[in-house]
């Protein structure tokens, strides 16, 4: 038994020193240690009606998991784990986990649980021993298209493997993994664990085809007429919204998505060595928008003087890794907004004139919203600029090239039933490109449930 | 197998032709359309501009210039050699239909594209008027091809060593100041030269479409790295184009995007060529 007063702390997640961080794009989360993990493990009540399962969107069963953890049967906790998510090692690393499970561990005596951390050790303990396939169903001769390899494909290509479906997964980029691959950067989920994990997805007899954009390649309707007897579109949310002002096409001017494709999927920061594809980052960096941290991160690692992001109310990200950002030198300027940017006369950005904001008269219902403060007006001075702000979903796939898929003109989200994700006969949807930007275990949810709603039609067709 | 070279042809010092075994590209293609590829694991993606294509063989043909680091190493693949990553048909189909009469225009490596329009214009019934431009005689690639395609074929050179010494532009303007009528002026080429065209037809009203060479990454609407000015609208080249109305492109914008990484363009050629691999 441990003593009180350990068992009050949450055992601190090793993490590569400050000083390290910036020289290297190595992960900075080290994870637990046998021993670390054990400890963490020890601290967990086991509780009876316990709120973390509530809590975690794919009620994974966390004292289960961790017993066996307690017990030292780390590859069986992952194979729990696993069951319900064919991700473990990414979701212990990148699910917002004080919104989800961790918050439902709120109730118990001192700190909650690292619940992320030891899905995370166990996750990795068994890609290092080697993952187990599971029983896959006898084949049942029909054939699944999957547009879209992140999350939300490939776990919905995942269980329908399982359950003896052929599965095809269609990516347009060179590499599959969608946003884990090119937009998450390596110092915090590493590209290694990525392709362990997708490797798991092949293994259970899944085909990824790489370069072919559905919707360009080949239609969601020569699917069809190949055969496929469903099609699920995961296409995400990968569109960048731009913001409207003078002066963002200037040289220098990147958007989120340029700035990660570069850096994640093409590896810019070994250029020219590793890598043929340039990225430029010059003096001071001002990130627009609160999707920004990553970039902020990457900028501070490409070698830029001073980062600064610039957004509204709430930086969008998890809270480990908007401290780590802060650790690293990333400056926050909440409560502002851009006005315009300037530039040289070789049209390179010199200067982004922003606004400060405040709050205005609560409408109706009680909301504020933020208004600019006249004469607040200041300039900043910046050689590379990353426009932050929103995504839209991508739906190339759907639009004109599908039976009957119906696209919602304003979010630009593809349209199911909420149910059972059906967009139009044999058509389905999930994730991002239904939901807007989410995160990546709500894509994995609704794989999961798509993948039901289409093992059920196909049964019947 | 897939994307393996079963041709290569030099067209000209530093021009190669290139068929490619592409079969799903082949059966989609449409003129206008491009790909991209990268030629090896490290590589950068780069778009160029379908050629021809053959549905019923199942290949693709791309003509390029050895310019950077990327098509000095994909000019140097063989016959049998297979090209890492390939993707496409992509950006818009340009539109192919009955004008009447049109006047194509093609400055330097884009003078292939400009016969591959050329064509499929004269096969629905336009009479075609080809004006084509390169540094040199030596450069100017398909020029027999559209001698004997076009109604009426005008070739310019820089230095005067074939046809008229000047660009392309230069002989359209004294077309239109005689009196020939064009119902459209297709220009691909140099953004200078796409420029001065559609300031050449601009008085005159002439539709003016111009096919750009914007930077790329992912070449389908997700990175806006080809953005572009347009009638003082963003686009974005790889989906909303390449092709566009020439008198409503900011192409000064595009000229600056274009050097954006003039400085490590260079150094990527420095390390290519001293990387000791004397091949
Ligand atoms: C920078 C960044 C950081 C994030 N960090 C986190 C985090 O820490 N935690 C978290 O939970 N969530 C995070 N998210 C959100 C999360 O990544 C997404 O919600 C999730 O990836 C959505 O999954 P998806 O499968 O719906 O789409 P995506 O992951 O976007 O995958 C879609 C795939 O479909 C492909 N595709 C698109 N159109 C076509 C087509 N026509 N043909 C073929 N393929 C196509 C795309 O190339 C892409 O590979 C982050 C997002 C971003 C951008
Ligand atoms: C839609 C589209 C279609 C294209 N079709 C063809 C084609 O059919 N044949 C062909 O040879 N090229 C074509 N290009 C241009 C081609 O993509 C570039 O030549 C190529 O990217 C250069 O790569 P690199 O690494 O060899 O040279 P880099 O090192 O990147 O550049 C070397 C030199 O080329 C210039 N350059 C770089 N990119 C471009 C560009 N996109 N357009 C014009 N100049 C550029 C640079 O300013 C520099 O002076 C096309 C471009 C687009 C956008
Ligand atoms: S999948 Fe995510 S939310 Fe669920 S238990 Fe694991 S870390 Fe928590
Ligand atoms: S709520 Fe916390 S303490 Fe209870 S079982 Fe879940 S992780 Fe353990
Ligand atoms: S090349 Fe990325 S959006 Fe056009």
């Amino acid at each position: 038994m441990q003593k009180l007063d350990v068992r009050l702390k949450q055992i601190p997640m090793p993490e590569l020193p400050v000083e390290k961080r910036l020289q290297t794009f190595d992960e900075v989360a080290l994870g637990y240690s046998e021993e670390q993990a054990l400890a963490e493990a020890a601290r967990c009540l086991q509780c009876t009606h316990p709120l973390c399962v509530e809590m975690c969107p794919l009620r994974i069963d966390v004292p289960g998991f961790i017993k066996l953890v307690r017990q030292g049967n780390y590859v069986e906790a992952a194979q729990k784990i696993r069951q319900e998510n064919c991700m473990p090692a990414v979701c212990g690393r990148v699910c917002p986990q004080e919104r989800l499970c961790v918050l439902g561990c709120k109730n118990v005596i001192g700190d909650p649980i690292n619940i992320g951390g030891l899905e995370r050790f166990v996750a990795d303990y068994e890609l290092e021993t080697g993952v187990t396939i599971p029983d896959i169903a006898p084949s049942t001769g029909r054939s699944v298209a999957i547009v879209g390899s992140g999350p939300a494909g490939l776990s919905a290509a995942a269980e329908l493997a399982k359950r003896g479906h052929h599965v095809v997964v269609f990516e347009a980029l060179h590499e599959p993994g969608g946003v884990l691959t090119y937009g998450i950067p390596e110092f915090r989920l590493p590209k290694k664990v990525v392709k362990q994990e997708i490797d798991y997805v092949r293994r259970l007899g899944v085909e990824i085809k790489t370069n072919i954009v559905i919707g360009r390649t080949l239609t969601i309707d020569d699917l069809f007429d190949e055969g496929f007897k469903a099609v699920f579109i995961g296409s995400g949310a990968g569109l960048p919204k731009l913001l409207g002002i003078p002066g963002e096409n200037l040289c220098g001017v990147y958007t989120l998505n340029e700035f990660l494709l570069r850096v994640n999927l093409m590896r810019a920061h070994l250029f020219p060595r590793g890598s043929k594809t340039p990225i430029r980052v010059r003096g001071r960096v001002a990130i627009l928008g609160a999707r920004g941290m990553d970039a902020a991160r990457a900028a501070l690692r490409l070698g830029a003087e001073e980062v600064c992001i610039f957004y509204q109310r709430k930086l969008v990200g998890r809270v480990d890794d908007i401290r780590r950002g802060i650790e690293e030198g990333v400056k926050l300027q909440p409560s502002t907004k851009p006005v315009k940017l300037l530039g040289d006369e070789n049209r390179w950005v010199k200067l982004v004139e922003l606004v400060k904001l405040k709050p205005g008269q609560p409408d109706k219902t009680g909301k504020t919203k933020l208004i600019p403060v006249l004469g607040s007006e200041f300039l900043y001075s910046a050689e590379t600029v990353v426009i932050a702000t929103d995504h839209v979903p991508n739906t190339v796939a759907a639009i004109k090239t599908a039976r009957n898929v119906k696209v919602d003109e304003k979010r630009r989200t593809i349209i199911v039933d909420p149910e059972t994700l059906m967009a139009a006969d044999g058509v389905f949807a999930g994730g991002d490109v239904v939901s807007g930007a989410a995160s990546v275990i709500e894509a994995i949810k609704a794989g999961k449930r798509a993948a039901q709603s289409i093992h059920a039609y196909l049964m019947k067709h | 197998m897939e994307n393996e070279i079963v041709y290569k042809e030099e067209l000209a010092p530093e021009i190669k032709l290139m068929k490619v075994r592409a079969p799903l590209i082949a059966r989609k293609a449409k003129s206008g359309q491009f790909v991209i590829l990268r030629v090896s694991e490290d590589g950068e993606r780069i778009p160029l501009t379908l050629i021809d294509w053959d549905p019923k063989n199942g290949t693709i043909t791309l003509v390029f210039r050895e310019v950077g680091a990327t098509t000095k190493e994909l000019g140097k693949l063989n016959v049998g050699d297979v090209i890492h990553d390939l993707v496409g048909p992509l950006g818009k189909p340009g539109e192919i239909t009955l004008y009447g009469r049109v006047c194509v225009i093609g400055g330097g490596i884009a003078i292939a594209a400009a016969y591959e329009r050329a064509k499929k214009l004269k096969e629905i019934g336009n009479n075609v008027v080809a004006i084509i431009g390169a540094r040199t005689a030596e450069q100017l690639i398909f020029r027999d091809e559209l001698k004997g395609l076009v109604d009426k074929l005008y070739v310019t050179t820089d230095d005067g060593s074939e046809g008229i010494k000047g660009y392309p532009s230069d002989v359209l303007k004294g077309l239109l100041e005689s009196g020939e009528k064009f119902n459209l002026v297709y220009a691909v080429g140099p953004e200078a030269l796409m420029k001065a065209v559609s300031e050449v037809t601009k008085p005159y009203k002439i539709k003016t479409i111009v096919s750009l060479n914007s930077l790329m990454v992912d070449g389908t609407g997700m990175c806006g790295c080809c953005r572009v000015t347009v009638g003082g609208k963003t686009m974005f080249t790889c989906v909303d184009g390449p092709e566009f109305d020439g008198h409503l492109v900011d192409f000064e914008e595009l000229m600056a995007r274009l050097r954006m990484y003039e400085e490590e363009e260079k150094l990527a050629i420095k390390v290519m060529e001293g990387c000791g691999c004397r091949s």
